[in-house]
């Protein structure tokens, strides 16, 4: 396996400070401005740390490039990225297909935002990207569009998991409209600063993070625009166990993992479970989304 | 049989805790390192109970009674393997909180189906000894044949606790029933 170098990596401690530093100047700012500013790290309430470089860009569940989880890291290392263009489609007045260069000159910010997976573990992420509502407002979406499609691209010879029939290729994912159009629904460019490594998904992505991180596909090549909900690739795969909206929910437990406490990756072996938070923490933001809805039965 | 094969494979069988030593001392664990433990003692498990069932087709391929010398070592080990993994799950993982470890058991069938394996493989490790054979006498063989039911216990703990059954509970699954094929048909050929 590759060992990083120290210098390939900001170095943490450094990172972490530059953080607290911005961060500082972000609550004077947000004081004045106290516009969209709060919205961006949304503070989920256990937000740690951020996780170390090598263990997001190490540990990864992208079984486009296999099932285990050091697969990705070691099998997307020569994915081809470029050329690369996303389409947008579907109920829309006039579709686009838009290179990725264009996509990646809208302005990206740092979120830092917490990724839970359903198997029981978490991450905190520096993620680089903007609100998934500035790229869907390039386009004229028609009142008849219900809720949004992500395709993740078909590339076998290059992503060697998409031989077998572990899932039906292509991975499928999706949103209601209004979550989509949420502001925390991020599209991610890059992670630590750096343009997004292969194995977390580039050239690009998207991220939820009040919701399981499956919800979340990589290497988005199409954004469809649908009138009926996705038939998206894990409740496809098994709808008992996988519901379309799979909001991280500690009450609703899955058939194999408990969802009410998850393990922080990068923690010492002796370090305890931490409880998990409905909406991971992120209920101030996005609760009212779901208001009226038994989220017990729309798991 | 030379008298160094039984302690070399002993020590043989003691490869998991080597590796499992090694990467805790020089912080290999990885990124969950909780649930690395408790992956590599239950995939460790199900690997000697593999061995274990191996043995008897082995002796019959071979026309050598030598292996069938490894069989209880091995099927204790597959009980010692069980054990840890079990203890490192309720110990490191949820650290002896029960409450939410019963909640398993009863909740997560492939909890369920794995603490079951573990329990019928107690019988078999206590009444593994010489003496306990010629005191069961011909019960004891009936007892012993629990190991197909802790065998199938056990693979289908792993497939359950998948996300996919690619690809390792797949080959652990194809194994299985390759040696519980053997003895269907090994009956059947006693019969003719």
């Amino acid at each position: 396996m590759k060992k990083f170098r120290y210098s390939e990596i900001t170095p943490e401690k450094i990172y972490n400070k530059r953080r607290s530093f911005i961060k500082s100047m972000g609550y004077g700012l947000s004081a004045l401005t106290f516009s969209s500013v709060p919205l961006i790290n949304a503070k989920a309430n256990n937000l740690n740390e951020p996780t170390s470089y090598k263990d997001i860009t190490t540990y990864n569940n992208f079984y486009e490039f296999g099932t285990g989880k050091g697969d990705p890291h070691r099998r997307a290392k020569n994915f081809t990225t470029r050329p690369w263009t996303v389409k947008i489609e579907g109920e829309v007045e006039k579709s686009i297909e838009l290179p990725i260069e264009e996509i990646l000159d809208i302005k990206s910010e740092e979120r830092i935002l917490k990724l839970r997976c359903v198997e029981g573990w978490s991450m905190v992420i520096p993620w680089l990207g903007f609100s998934l509502s500035e790229l869907l407002n390039k386009v004229q979406i028609k009142s008849t569009a219900k809720f949004v499609e992500f395709e993740t691209v078909y590339n076998p010879e290059e992503m060697v998991g998409q031989r077998y029939p572990v899932l039906n290729w292509p991975y499928i994912e999706g949103l209601r409209l209004d979550e989509a159009m949420h502001p925390l629904t991020t599209v991610v460019t890059g992670l630590y600063g750096k343009s997004l490594p292969n194995q977390n998904g580039a050239p690009l992505r998207i991220f939820i993070p009040w919701k399981y991180g499956f919800k979340s596909a990589k290497s988005i090549v199409k954004i469809r625009l649908t009138k009926n909900m996705p038939n998206t690739a894990w409740k496809n795969a098994s709808p008992r166990e996988y519901g379309f909206y799979s909001n991280v929910n500690p009450e609703v437990d899955h058939p194999r993992w408990s969802q009410a406490t998850e393990r922080v990756i990068g923690e010492s072996i002796l370090a305890p479970r931490i409880k998990t938070l409905m909406f991971n923490g992120y209920g101030d933001e996005v609760a009212h989304l779901y208001s009226g809805m038994d989220l017990k039965k729309n798991y | 049989m030379k008298n160094y094969f039984k302690p070399a494979v002993f020590l043989l069988s003691l490869w998991p805790i080597y590796i499992i030593t090694y990467q805790l001392i020089y912080n290999k664990l990885g990124p969950e390192p909780v649930d690395r433990i408790v992956n590599h003692f239950g995939e460790w498990t199900l690997i000697f109970v593999l061995l274990t069932l191996s043995m008897t087709p082995l002796k019959k391929i071979t026309n050598s009674l030598e292996w069938i010398k490894f069989r209880r070592m091995l099927g204790l080990f597959a009980f010692f393997y069980a054990s840890v993994h079990m203890l490192s799950y309720v110990g490191l993982d949820y650290r002896f909180d029960f409450e939410p470890l019963i909640d398993d058991v009863l909740k997560k069938k492939f909890i369920f189906i794995g603490f079951s394996a573990w329990l019928l493989l107690i019988p078999l490790a206590i009444t593994s000894s010489d003496k306990m054979v010629r005191i069961l006498k011909k019960n004891w063989k009936k007892l012993h044949r629990l190991v197909y039911v802790i065998s199938i216990f056990g693979v289908l703990h792993f497939i359950w606790l998948s996300k996919t059954i690619f690809f390792k509970p797949l080959i652990f699954l194809i194994i299985l029933i390759i040696l519980l094929l053997f003895r269907i048909n090994l009956k059947k050929f006693n019969l003719s």
